[in-house]
């Protein structure tokens, strides 16, 4: 397993750091010099400004995956228990479900000759089609949607682990409703919080399918570049190089998220 | 005749429609529950109902018909692309198994040096980026020489998937007696003997749910697929994909409700095994 691990996943990490500091020939085949002109085209405004956008769309999508679904894995973690099963294989199945079946559902509401646009123009609101999809706006809704149980199931966990007499002491205390949440189920349940945050900033920044497939292309995110240097551009290095931003995003995170799971534990 | 009560005293009348304190957070917590479910399995819904509407254009409801889900068997792309989905979910399960429920018994059993750094980093193959893990195997396996095809993509595949074998079954490992390991060494067997025997069958809960597991992001996996899959290895969510590009389509319809459908009885399933263990 130690030898899978190293094999598989160190050292293909490692070769992508080597790799972005090489170059390529005309073919689009690696030679192995060293040279940093990868990373300075890398720092280059328009790349940074992908790298910036997709970052904000991760942000977005991370923070309304939490206020839609906090308050549900709190309901869900507070019920009873044959309810509890019954929701949590609810948000399981969308979970479990293949997220390309999931965004074509969105697709066909969405677009020019969709469901909605169907219903609307039949009701007579609108006399053309409106372009909903290939806009930010579908985008950060195809993110919240893949994400949305991400968020929920790490939430749930520690909801679920809730003591109860710490909540009903409160309120016997006197506290108000809000007080006890601010005071007591909040803090608590902030290491699931940590968790799901972890689970859907990350990954969302580096999506690439859902946006490609919502955001029609104009607007590229950083794993839609890091895809076509690989495939249609044939410039693995300069692919390797964004790659190694993106990793460096993604140790930072980890270790923030580590860090934080420290200090809860003292 | 009257009511029995009508001379019971008269309690303040309880307005039970006017929930208080944590009643009322209660009510607001579940509306907001109901919104999101809606807003979770609306779309879901509507792409299962209109696959089987009689009629190429969406909106309209024309007739009920299974034409769609008939095309869908004579297609003979999607068939041939299933049959490599399954072959590569096959082969990634039983790797996964067998390494996740091996590695994590000897990291039970056994101390090794730098084991702290062991089990972080069984995590990073679950939490990295699959962008990342795509195109790192890519640059290795380039640089092996090794051909894209069903070798590379199950390596890849078992790669994210055999962690979450592992993590499941480290888990019921926690609460297993160590007597009954004693016992069985002190019967006679071999350590090997005493895995197989009486270890295997005491983590078998955990192994299927893992191998389920496997199974299902294994089937579905896009991302890392897209790298390290070769001209003749492509896998359903690759074409998939190629069909939602194009546009709306009934048969995807049907072969979307066909993927819901079978997540949905693994989801199910997998509740119900392990309701029963618990019991």
């Amino acid at each position: 397993m130690l030898g899978w691990l190293l094999l598989f996943v160190v050292v293909p990490t490692l070769m992508l750091v080597v790799i972005s500091f090489c170059e390529r020939d005309s073919l689009g085949r690696v030679i192995f010099t060293f040279s940093t002109e990868n990373y300075v085209r890398a720092f280059d405004w328009m790349w940074l400004k992908i790298l910036g956008i997709s970052v904000w769309y991760a942000f977005l999508t991370t923070v309304i995956c939490l206020l839609l679904g906090y308050p549900v894995a709190y309901f869900i973690g507070r019920s009873s228990e044959r309810v509890r099963g019954l929701l949590i294989m609810l948000v399981m199945i969308p979970f479990w479900t293949s997220f390309l079946v999931r965004t074509y559902a969105w697709i066909s509401i969405l677009s020019q000759e969709g469901l909605l646009n169907a219903a609307l123009t039949s009701m007579r609101i609108v006399s053309e089609p409106i372009g909903f999809l290939y806009t930010p706006f579908a985008v950060v809704l195809g993110l919240v949607y893949n994400f949305l149980p991400f968020m929920i199931l790490p939430i749930y966990t520690s909801v679920e682990k809730l003591d109860n007499s710490l909540i009903e002491a409160a309120y016997d205390l006197g506290a108000r409703p809000a007080r006890v949440f601010g005071q007591i189920v909040l803090p608590l349940t902030q290491p699931g919080i940590a968790a799901g945050i972890l689970l859907v900033f990350v990954p969302a920044i580096a999506m690439f399918a859902i946006t490609t497939l919502m955001g029609g292309g104009t607007n590229p995110t950083i794993g839609e570049v890091i895809q076509n240097q690989f495939t249609k551009a044939r410039n693995q290095p300069f692919g390797a190089a964004l790659g190694v931003l993106l990793l460096v995003i993604f140790i930072f995170s980890l270790w923030l998220s580590t860090k934080f799971r420290r200090a809860e534990d003292q | 005749m009257t009511s029995s009560n009508e001379f019971a005293p008269v309690l303040p009348a309880r307005r039970w429609w006017l929930p208080r304190g944590p009643a009322i957070q209660r009510v607001f917590f579940g509306t907001w529950t109901a919104g999101v479910f809606a807003f979770l399995y609306i779309p879901i819904l509507l792409l299962v109902f209109y696959s089987f509407n009689d009629s190429k254009l969406n909106l309209q409801w024309v007739g009920f018909t299974t034409k769609w889900y008939g095309l869908l068997l004579q297609n003979e792309v999607l068939i041939r692309a299933f049959q490599n989905s399954l072959i590569v979910a096959c082969v990634t399960t039983v790797l996964s198994v067998v390494i996740g429920t091996s590695a994590a018994w000897l990291l039970y059993r056994y101390r090794f040096p730098a084991q702290q750094t062991l089990g972080l980093l069984i995590f990073i193959p679950m939490v990295m980026p699959e962008v990342l893990m795509g195109v790192s195997l890519l640059v290795l396996f380039v640089n092996l020489g090794l051909p894209l095809g069903y070798t590379t993509l199950i390596i890849a595949h078992t790669t994210f998937c055999f962690p979450f074998v592992l993590v499941g079954v480290q888990a019921r490992l926690q609460g297993i007696d160590p007597a009954l390991e004693e016992a069985a060494l002190d019967l006679g067997a071999t350590p090997l003997k005493a895995f197989w025997l009486v270890i295997v069958p005491y983590l078998m809960p955990a192994i299927i749910a893992g191998a389920l597991m496997a199974f299902t992001l294994s089937f579905d996996e896009y991302i890392v697929t897209v790298f390290t899959s070769g001209a003749d290895s492509q896998t359903l969510p690759l074409k998939v994909y190629g069909m939602v590009r194009v546009g709306l389509n009934p048969q995807l319809n049907a072969l979307s409700t066909l993927f819901i459908g079978a997540t949905a009885l693994l989801v199910i399933a997998s509740q119900v095994f392990s309701r029963n263990k618990s019991t």
